[in-house]
């Protein structure tokens, strides 16, 4: 195969991978666009496999095959509640492939184009430093996160002092061990930036507090991608550089949108340490306060009655895999003429759209679930909005009181509603350890219990 | 040496800035409620990597870098198979959805 002839074809691969990410506009396109990755990656590894280079085939086989099998099972056996997880271990493995591949480059850089053993130029030298790095960082806080997530490592952020003056200390060391190698090209200094960068992301995802996560996992995207790109520049590979480019972009964003969620920067969310118990000091002792308390057969009742329903689900509902219940509840009011919809606040559950897969997967019509800007200004009109496993994200304080850790994230206006059902396991705070005042109003009736069954003790009344 | 010469590092910048732009408008027009697919596929396609894995592991022989193309092919098509196929059960729940509702009309 000719140099250009290859050249086109990743091209194809590249484009395809952008009609792959074009595809998720709508839930319609979305599937085709898949196909789209699918026929792009199979591109680009068939014509990899073509190079005069490649002839041992065996091996190459049984990796894929191997690994092939190992990664289908896994895909096919995950319950969707626990996709955090999944996709986190999955961008460890990014990571550390790209440090695979830039280890390969930098012991036999004459296969790859890039020079002899111990005279590799300049800048190729400086890129595979980089997308090691990357690499690196990527694998350890990734594996980091999904401890977190799958809750072998407690979710808690971890503080101590000096950490951040820690964190770019050993930055800097990396710069420097990254031109000592670049000087050198000495394998011991290769892998020690491989060793203290592994640390590095160890360190970065300490202080980042379970329901911070959506945010790391997010950031973590975004590496994985900036990893491929640097590897990319390393082997001159327009397909790598480009696909790196809009991992790294979707990931960005993703973060972004997922801050912005909990009004905070970036920045503020990468430092760490909310939710720690440092902000468990609310402003006004709740402890005296009423609230009111009902079961399942009031709750039906009020539902039954009402003439519009809005339900907000969070993080809870996931771990209680109350989805299911949930949706047959909706579907006996929906039966009962009432009017059902969804409202997902942005950073509800532990990844970017996790909601919106889990009611999916319990087979809510989609058209049924909606964005935060799109239901907001419906609260009023509602009846009844029902909050399962969501806590923080309903807090009027985040408008009113200055004084919150939550003050000025966007909240679904559930206190604007003539009737607040709770469902919750007890009394507990939030993520963000702040009281919500929504509890002790009039409107609102609090349901104590699993939400799952929940659900099916209001289901069970509504029949 | 010249296949490595700055002149192909800035074509590479160019088609990295490039890409990025794609990238942000391409992100941005993806719905919300998508966004754990996108995570999905994102995790898959950045698994391209593989071509450099393969390319490593392409020679006759068993030199260290070889065993580390092989790792990487390895490692890289978990992430392939299993980025891929999570993408699609999690969007065909959304199609299911879709199929019933129109039943329902």
């Amino acid at each position: 195969m000719t140099n250009n002839l290859v050249a086109v074809l990743y091209l194809v691969s590249a484009l395809l991978f952008i009609f792959a990410l074009r595809g998720l506009s709508h839930p319609e396109s979305s599937r085709l666009g898949n196909i789209f990755g699918i026929s792009g990656m199979i591109i680009a590894v068939v014509t990899t496999l073509m190079f005069k280079s490649v002839i041992s085939y065996v091996e190459i086989g049984a990796a894929i095959l191997i690994g092939g099998a190992i990664g289908t099972f896994i895909a096919l056996k995950i319950e969707m509640t626990a996709l955090p997880q999944l996709v986190a271990a999955f961008h460890s493995l990014v990571g550390i492939a790209a440090v695979f591949v830039a280890a390969a480059a930098f012991y036999d850089p004459v296969s790859f184009n890039i020079g002899n053993i111990g005279s590799i130029g300049k800048s190729s030298l400086i890129e595979m430093s980089i997308g090691t790095f990357i690499g690196a960082i990527t694998f350890s806080g990734s594996v980091l996160a999904f401890g977190k997530l799958q809750g072998t490592v407690s979710g808690k952020p971890i503080v101590f002092k000096f950490q951040h003056s820690i964190n770019a200390i050993i930055f800097l060391i990396i710069i420097i061990l990254i031109v000592y190698f670049v000087i050198n090209q000495s394998p011991t200094i290769f892998w020690t930036i491989v060793l203290v960068s592994i640390l590095l992301g160890f360190l970065v995802v300490i202080p980042i507090g379970g329901a911070d996560m959506p945010v790391v996992v997010s950031m973590l995207n975004s590496y994985s991608g900036w990893a491929a790109c640097g590897i990319g520049f390393t082997l001159s590979n327009n397909l790598l550089i480009i696909t790196g480019a809009l991992v790294g972009a979707s990931g960005a964003i993703l973060s972004y949108i997922m801050s912005k969620g909990m009004n905070r920067s970036i920045i503020s969310v990468v430092l760490g340490g909310f939710g720690g118990e440092q902000s468990n000091i609310s402003a006004n002792d709740n402890s005296d306060k009423i609230i009111k308390q009902g079961n399942a057969e009031d709750a039906a009742y009020i539902l039954k009655n009402a003439d519009s329903v809005i339900i907000i689900p969070g993080y809870g509902m996931a771990v209680a895999q109350a989805q299911h219940a949930l949706r047959e509840m909706g579907d006996i009011l929906k039966k009962n003429e009432i009017k059902v919809r969804y409202a997902i606040h942005p950073v509800a559950g532990r990844m970017p759209g996790h909601m919106n897969v889990l009611l999916a997967e319990a087979n809510v019509p989609y058209e049924e679930v909606l964005e935060l800007d799109e239901i907001n200004h419906d609260f009023p009109m509602t009846e009844v909005s029902f909050v399962i496993g969501a806590n923080d994200v309903t807090n009027p304080a985040a408008k009113t009181d200055e004084s919150s850790p939550i003050y000025g994230m966007p909240i679904l206006d559930a206190e604007k509603s003539q009737t607040v059902l709770f469902v919750k396991r007890s009394m507990a705070t939030g993520y963000s350890g702040v009281d919500n005042e929504l509890f002790y109003r009039d409107n609102t009736t609090m349901l104590f219990g699993d939400a799952k069954k929940m659900c099916e003790d209001i289901v069970k009344s509504l029949n | 040496m010249e296949a490595h010469s700055s002149e192909i590092f800035v074509i590479g910048l160019t088609v990295f800035f490039l890409a990025c732009i794609i990238g942000y408008y391409v992100v941005w027009s993806v719905t919300p409620a998508l966004h754990s697919p996108l995570m999905g596929v994102t995790n898959a396609i950045s698994s391209v990597i593989i071509v450099g894995a393969i390319l490593a592991a392409g020679p006759l022989g068993h030199d260290t870098s070889k065993i580390f193309g092989i790792i990487g092919v390895f490692l890289a098509s978990i992430n392939i198979f299993g980025g891929f196929i999570v993408t699609y059960r999690m969007l065909s729940m959304f199609k299911k959805k879709l199929k019933k509702s129109k039943e329902k009309y």
